[in-house]
């Protein structure tokens, strides 16, 4: 498909010539392929938001990485972010607790609400917001401590136990939770770095939980696992879905099929669509959303 | 999108999925060819009391089964290795349905051409020949039209063979009436009267399977299920 190769470069030269409205740079791309900046098609909003995003923009240094997105993320639902490369997904996750403060050059403007309190006001504090969203990223990075610590130290810090006995209990149940109790039970003084792949991941989930967050952001959570750890982790997020909000970035779109209740489709630093999961995977309103997820580009 | 709808399968990053893809397209209206061809000839062969001909059509129905398994197999193999979604995936369901559709009005065909054995061999002077020809015609070309429709992904035409299958019903109740009419004249016309009502029932059957195609074709260019709706509701979604 010629008009979908011509694309992307076509709106890559436009970002750096203009703030606003991509516009068609390709004669023979229909309508329905153009972004307008701001329209999202689809039901990006709902209501009952834990996170209320408004005119969310994203800056790295001059380039804007996130073009004027709005959406909702409800309570207790499994929201995925999808999109190629570059699409601004991960980008704009971080952007919910904050994980995009650590970089210099990096300027987020809009509305960005949790639970109708600004996540970006200067009085904030950022430890307790990521305490309430917790966050997983691509790679297990268990601390080089044991199995116990690993679990235990989040809850420690933030003074949740002060027995011995309810930091058993805490590290207890969010193994539990996250599966992965019979696997450590007679090993929780043992280093975390020696578990499997799998494993690791699931105790950095138990080490998110383990500070009862109220939402889990998850960046690629299963791109480096085989697939068995990947189905035990998509168990897991299905289980958690009942209690937790969970956002999850992933590369795989059967991931995102198999996961989530709504699926947001990312293109360019747009939010191009956000539908039902159902809908999205079986008929999906907007053009770029249908090319990516049949193979057609990405 | 592409500007022609009906490379719409053609575009993949993978060629082997195009390829899949297109093979299973191109096999389907091999299947769909031969089974309007199959209807065609037993409408003739009864007409012409050809019992050499319809003989040849009640063979030739093994080959018509034969390509419903090799489509099926093919629909579930991508399916298992490639995961199609959207409209690939409706594509691919739709086919899988649609081979049913076809399988059947094989068997119609089929049927046809027994009962044009049975009364060639009874050799008396036709009745209701013109509402066969007349009703045969009519549903041939809707089967046509449907494949048609299912190859350029034309949802218009799809419609409109919706629109047709309503007629065939009215001319089928009409053949039907005069039918009837003929066995009250008559008693020694109705064994041969119900033969030929068990065909015009066959080739009502065969417009049904053509409107199931149809509406399999505005599903996968709509994404939008219009069966068991009424045809102003299918209107409303191919006119958006």
């Amino acid at each position: 498909m010629s008009t979908m190769n011509t694309l992307k470069p076509a709106v890559d030269k436009e970002v750096g010539a203009s703030r606003d409205t991509v516009v068609p740079a390709h004669e023979e791309r229909p309508e329905s392929a153009v972004i307008e900046e701001a329209k999202t098609v689809g039901k990006p909003f709902s209501d009952d938001p834990k996170f209320k995003l408004r005119n969310v923009e994203v800056f790295y240094g001059q380039d804007r990485a996130i073009k004027n997105i709005s959406l909702d993320i409800a309570r207790n639902e499994v929201i995925a972010f999808i999109g190629p490369s570059g699409c601004g997904k991960s980008t704009f996750l971080r952007c919910l607790n904050r994980m995009n403060d650590s970089i210099d050059i990096c300027r987020v403007r809009g509305s960005l609400l949790l639970d109708d309190q600004n996540i970006y006001d200067s009085k904030r504090d950022v430890v307790e917001l990521r305490a309430r969203v917790g966050m997983v990223f691509q790679k297990p990075n268990p601390f080089p401590k044991s199995i116990y610590d690993n679990v235990a130290y989040g809850p420690r810090i933030h003074g949740l136990a002060n027995r011995k006995s309810d930091l058993d209990d805490i590290v207890e149940n969010s193994l539990r939770k996250a599966g992965l109790w019979d696997e450590a039970k007679d090993r929780l003084d043992a280093t975390a770095t020696g578990m499997s792949g799998g494993q690791q991941q699931r105790l950095c989930i138990a080490r998110a939980i383990a500070i009862s967050p109220e939402v889990i952001l998850m960046d690629e959570p299963c791109s480096a696992l085989d697939p068995i750890a990947t189905a035990k982790v998509e168990e897991l997020i299905a289980e958690m879905s009942e209690s937790y909000t969970i956002v999850i970035v992933t590369h795989s779109m059967q991931q995102a099929a198999r996961v989530s209740h709504r699926t947001a489709y990312f293109h360019l630093g747009h939010l191009v669509e956000v539908n039902e999961t159902n809908k999205v995977f079986t008929a999906p309103e907007h053009e770029l959303t249908e090319s990516y997820i049949t193979g057609r580009f990405g | 999108m592409p500007t022609k709808k009906e490379d719409m399968y053609g575009d993949h990053i993978s060629h082997q999925f195009n390829d899949d893809l297109s093979q299973l397209k191109s096999d389907f209206l091999d299947m769909g060819g031969l089974v309007e061809q199959q209807t065609i000839d037993a409408v003739n062969a009864l007409i012409d009391g050809d019992s050499d001909a319809a003989d040849e059509i009640r063979a030739r129905d093994k080959v018509v089964d034969r390509m419903e398994m090799t489509l099926d197999e093919e629909a579930t193999r991508l399916i298992a290795r490639r995961q199609p979604a959207a409209r690939d995936l409706r594509f691919v369901i739709s086919v899988i349905k649609m081979v049913s559709d076809l399988e059947r009005v094989g068997d119609e065909a089929k049927k046809i051409a027994k009962f044009a054995l049975t009364l060639a061999e009874e050799g008396q002077a036709p009745r209701g020949y013109v509402e066969v020809r007349h009703i045969g015609n009519h549903v041939t070309t809707m089967l046509h039209d449907a494949l048609d429709a299912f190859s350029r992904l034309d949802a218009h035409q799809a419609l409109k063979i919706m629109r047709e299958d309503k007629r065939v019903d009215e001319e089928y109740q009409a053949a039907t009436r005069t039918l009837l009419t003929f066995m009250m004249e008559d008693t020694r016309n109705i064994s041969r009267c119900m033969s030929v009502l068990w065909v015009l029932r066959a080739l009502e059957r065969v417009g049904d399977h053509a409107c199931n195609i149809a509406e399999n074709v505005i599903y996968m260019v709509e994404g939008e299920d219009v069966r068991h709706t009424p045809v102003e509701e299918a209107e409303k979604v191919v006119g958006r």
